[in-house]
This record gives structure tokens, sequence and C-alpha cells, in this order.
């Protein structure tokens, strides 16, 4: 079984780190990750951008392009993509074709990736 | 992240909502911090033993409150002071359920204190203390080090930017549209101004430039945060980014500026760059541009160019025109004619830059971009002079010298120039760097 772990946390306090300390925190992540792909269960990791990056795309009858991270509570997350986009206006387009192929309620968050590892491939 | 990491992290997260809501509570910058420090020593001694509150700027304002009513209670039963109004009033709308404090009086209250320190009577130097002392909680020898004056004269300062301000008398209520759009962007204003004053310390006081550009990079996050839908936020967030994303590439070892096109971009930062590009493309989506956006947009230019020669100078001269029709600049016209010189060559820059001598004679950079376009223009004894004209206008040896090697460089390259009919490179002012 794939599990998606998901990471949630206090933006600002993150934020409020020095370099150092973000360093420090990301390499001791670092050393967990590695022992994961050891394992051959590494698969993708992705930090994202704040959420003062966020676009939100609202689906619905008609569309709606809002800016900072989705705040539905009474929605869950169901899963994510991780595409590669030239720009917001492409990452946005992608958005709008997943919307066609799924319509109705929802929407989708898109948040730019401040770092990736793709982790290999896990069986 | 051990306990006293994190809450280190959170009290700083939470400052400036905290210090925001006792100030609008005191209506007195000295009571509202040691409101805060009171409730700082508190949550101390309690979020070990109980976990950190679900929100800590409530838990923060709510203590915060209490302590510094308490102490003007007792202070007033030694003596006969102050008045009922000294507290605002006790039957303030805010007083029953200060916990309940929804995120809009938050984004007010946040707004209101940086908008106090860095009010526009105040000098430049003045704001940036005040902000990085109150705001950002630093220490007055911390700020006194990275402004080069003595502890007791930042002290001073600050206290003069204090008094300043309470005699300004920035109004309590919370702000309309037109009201708050104004202080956004004087808030803007100061905030770029932090961020200058370390993106411009000296090479070798880079240990001050982190700190300096880190506050001004997290302040303007967090005002983003509370303004989401601001792009003019968006894009001095994306242009403080971009920027600090050369911090690395910047200086030698012996702490000189290296201009743009001769940084080892494999230094730049990536994950800054990342955060920046995506900014920008998220603010000119909203049709709305301003002045951080397009100064955003043209350092976005930069970093996308793996290498100098890739850099899109026809945008960037297309950028800087857009910037010049919104806030003409005779400094704004000399950087657009380096794109200029670019594309259309040495003469053609020349001719854009010729009719800003009368105002920016005394400005060296001016005389230095001349000189490049010049001797560019196989024009060796008159760019000459005008290097000679830069290096008697320079403020200091430093300047001095970065002419002096930048002369040199230009001189070298132009012999190489005559036969193979290479570019030079020109660096008329600081955001080239």
């Amino acid at each position: 079984m794939l599990y998606a772990i998901l990471c949630y946390n206090d933006e600002a306090a993150v934020g409020a780190w020095t370099q150092e300390e973000d360093a420090a925190c990301m390499a001791r992540l670092g050393v967990v990750q590695d022992g994961l792909a050891r394992h051959g269960r590494l698969g993708p990791v992705a930090r994202l951008l704040p959420t003062t990056a966020a676009v939100t795309l609202r689906k619905g009858r008609e569309e709606l392009v809002l800016d900072g991270p989705f705040a539905e509570t009474k929605e869950q997350l169901l899963g994510f993509y991780l595409v590669e986009c030239e720009s917001l206006e492409a990452a946005l387009d992608t958005a709008r074709e997943l919307a066609r192929a799924n319509p109705g309620r929802g929407a989708y968050e898109l948040r730019p990736v401040g770092y990736y590892r793709s982790g290999g491939s896990v069986a | 992240m051990t306990d006293e990491t994190w809450i280190a992290a959170t009290l700083t997260a939470a400052r400036p909502t905290a210090i925001g809501a006792l100030l609008r509570r005191f209506r007195d910058l000295d009571t509202a911090e040691e409101a805060f420090q009171e409730a700082c020593l508190r949550a101390l001694k309690a979020w070990p033993v109980n976990g950190p509150p679900r929100d800590p700027a409530a838990w923060l304002i709510m203590v915060g409150r209490n302590a510094a009513v308490d102490r003007t209670r007792r202070t007033r039963r030694e003596i006969p002071l102050p008045e009922d109004d000294a507290l605002s009033d006790l039957d303030d709308a805010e007083t029953p359920r200060i916990e309940d404090l929804d995120h809009a009086d938050y984004r007010d209250d946040v707004l209101r204190l940086l908008f106090v320190c860095g009010h526009p009577d105040l000098p430049a130097t003045q704001q940036i203390a005040l902000a990085l002392r109150v705001v950002s909680g630093l220490s007055v020898s911390q700020i006194a080090r990275a402004f080069l004056v003595s502890d007791a004269a930042m002290e001073q300062r600050i206290t003069r930017a204090k008094v300043r301000v309470a005699r300004a008398d920035v109004p309590f209520a919370a702000p309309g549209a037109p009201e708050r759009a104004e202080r956004l962007a004087a808030v803007a204003a100061m905030l770029y101004l932090l961020f200058n004053e370390g993106y411009s310390a000296l090479g070798g006081a880079a240990d001050l430039q982190g700190p300096l550009c880190g506050e001004a990079v997290r302040l303007t996050r967090l005002l983003l945060r509370l303004f989401p839908a601001e792009p003019e936020i968006m894009g001095l967030l994306a242009l403080m980014q971009l920027q600090h994303a050369r911090a690395a590439a910047r200086f030698d070892p012996d702490g000189e500026v290296i201009p743009m096109e001769e940084q080892d971009r494999g230094r730049w930062d990536q994950r800054a760059i990342a955060e920046g590009l995506a900014l920008v493309d998220k603010a000119l989506r909203h049709g709305r541009p301003g002045a951080f956006q397009i100064q955003a947009a043209i350092a976005a230019a930069h970093a996308r160019a793996k290498r100098p020669q890739q850099t899109d100078w026809a945008q960037i001269d297309r950028l800087y025109a857009a910037l010049e029709a919104l806030q003409p600049s005779p400094v704004i016209t000399l950087n657009r004619a380096v794109a200029v010189g670019k594309t259309q060559g040495p003469e053609a820059a020349l001719a854009m830059i010729e009719p800003l001598a009368p105002r920016l004679h005394a400005y060296y950079p001016y005389h230095g971009a001349r000189g490049a376009f010049l001797l560019q223009a196989g024009r060796r004894a008159e760019a000459r002079v005008a290097f000679d004209q830069a290096i008697a206008l320079a403020a200091d040896a430093r300047e001095v010298g970065h002419i002096r090697r930048h002369l040199d460089r230009l001189m070298a390259d132009s012999e190489l120039a005559a036969e193979k009919n290479r570019g030079v490179v020109g660096a008329p002012s600081p955001p080239t760097s």
C-alpha cells in the first residue's frame, strides 16, 4: 500500500526559522528520506512554497480563480498531482482540464513546489 | 524541533499580531511592548508544560492585556494616576472576548502597527529602527550594530521616534478602504527600505545583510498573508526574494561587490527564485500593475537567464519603459538605457541618457554608465573623461575602487571588442548587482 504523508504546520512559525534552523531541519528530514530510499520505499517528496503563492481554482458552473490557499473546511484533500508547468497560466489550464474531466463541486489548489525529490520508484 | 526553538519561532511569528492588538487596546507603544514581554515570560513557563495554545497570538494578547491591566491598577493604587482613558475604555467593544478577535481585526492591527513604525513623519532611519525594535523584537544593541552606531545613540533614536509617533496621533478606529490602501503603500515602502538597508550593507558586514533582509521578507510575507489579494504586496515579496536570491554571489571574498553579469549564477538561491517567479506570475494575473510588480518582473527577467547572454534585454527595456511611465525618474531612465544599450547599441543608449545630464550630473553612476557606453562606442578619450568624473564624485574609497576595477576591465575588454565586436558590461547603479 502506498501512503501519502501530508505535512501540516504553522506557516508563520516555520517562516520565522532562521536559514540555519531551516537548513538543519531539512538536513534531519533528509536523513529520514535517505533511510526510506535505501529500502525502496520513497516516492516523490515535495515541499510547497508558502501559501502566499497559492491560487485556487473553484469548480462549478462558473469558474472562479481566487488568491490564496484553499480554505473550505467542508471539503477534504483527496489527492494531488505534480505537473511541470511553464507558468501559473499554464498550471491553471491544466487544472481547468482536470475540472472538465471531473466537473461539479470542489476546487483545485495550485501550489508552486519549492523542493522536489523524485525518490526513485516504489514498488 | 526542540521546545525552545519552537517556542521562540512561535513568539517571533505572533509578535506583530499581538503587539498590534495590544497597541489598539492601550494606544501606547511602550505599554504594548511591556505587556507583550510579560506575556512571553508566561508563555515560556506555561507552553513547555501545557503545549502550545491553538492560537498563540490570541493567547499572548489575552495574557498581555491582563498583565498590563494588573500593573496599571497596582500603579494607580500607589500614585493617583493615570486617568481612566489611559486604558482604552473599560466598556470597549473588544473587552469581553478578546479571544474571539477575528482575523479582520488582526489584519488592521498589524497594518496599524507597521504604519505607526513606518510613519511618513519619521525620517527613514528612524522608521527602520523603530520597526526592528517594536515589530521584529530585535534588541537595541543588535539594531545599533546593524547601523554601525553606539547602543546609546540607537536608544536615543528609537526614543525620539516613539515620541514623534505618539504626537502623530494615528487613528485607532478600523480604517476605511482608501485609508487602508494608503497605509499599505506606506508600509510597503518602509519594508522595502528595511530590505535595502540590509541589501546595501557593506560586503564586510554580510552577516548583517541576512537578518535585515530576512526580517523584511518575513514581515512582507506576513502582510501578504493578511492581504492576500494585493498584487503590489506580491510584487514586493517577489522583488525581495529575487534580489535576496543573489546574496551568496554578490560579494567576492574581500567583500567587494561583484556585478551581476559576473556573478556565479550557480550560487543563486533557486528556492527563493522559484518563489519570486511564482509570485510575479500571480501578481501580474491581477492586471493591476504597480511599481513593485514591474521591478519584480525586471528582477525575474534576470533570474530566468541561466547565463548573462540569455538575458531578455528587450523585455527589460519594455518593463523599464512601463516603470518610467508610472513614476518618471532620471535614475530609472538611466537603468533603462543599459537595456537599450544591449538591444540597440551604445549610441542609442547615449542618446537616451544625454538629456539626463542636468539632473544627474552629481550622480556618479550616471558618469560611470556614460563612460561604459562611450567606450563601447569606441570613443575612448571621452569615456576616460566620464570615468574620471565618476571617480571624482564617488563618495568613498570603496566606490572609487569599484569604478577603477570596472574601468580597468572595460579598457581591457574594449581592446578585445575591437576584433570580436563584443559588448561590454555596464553596471550603472546598485540595482544591477
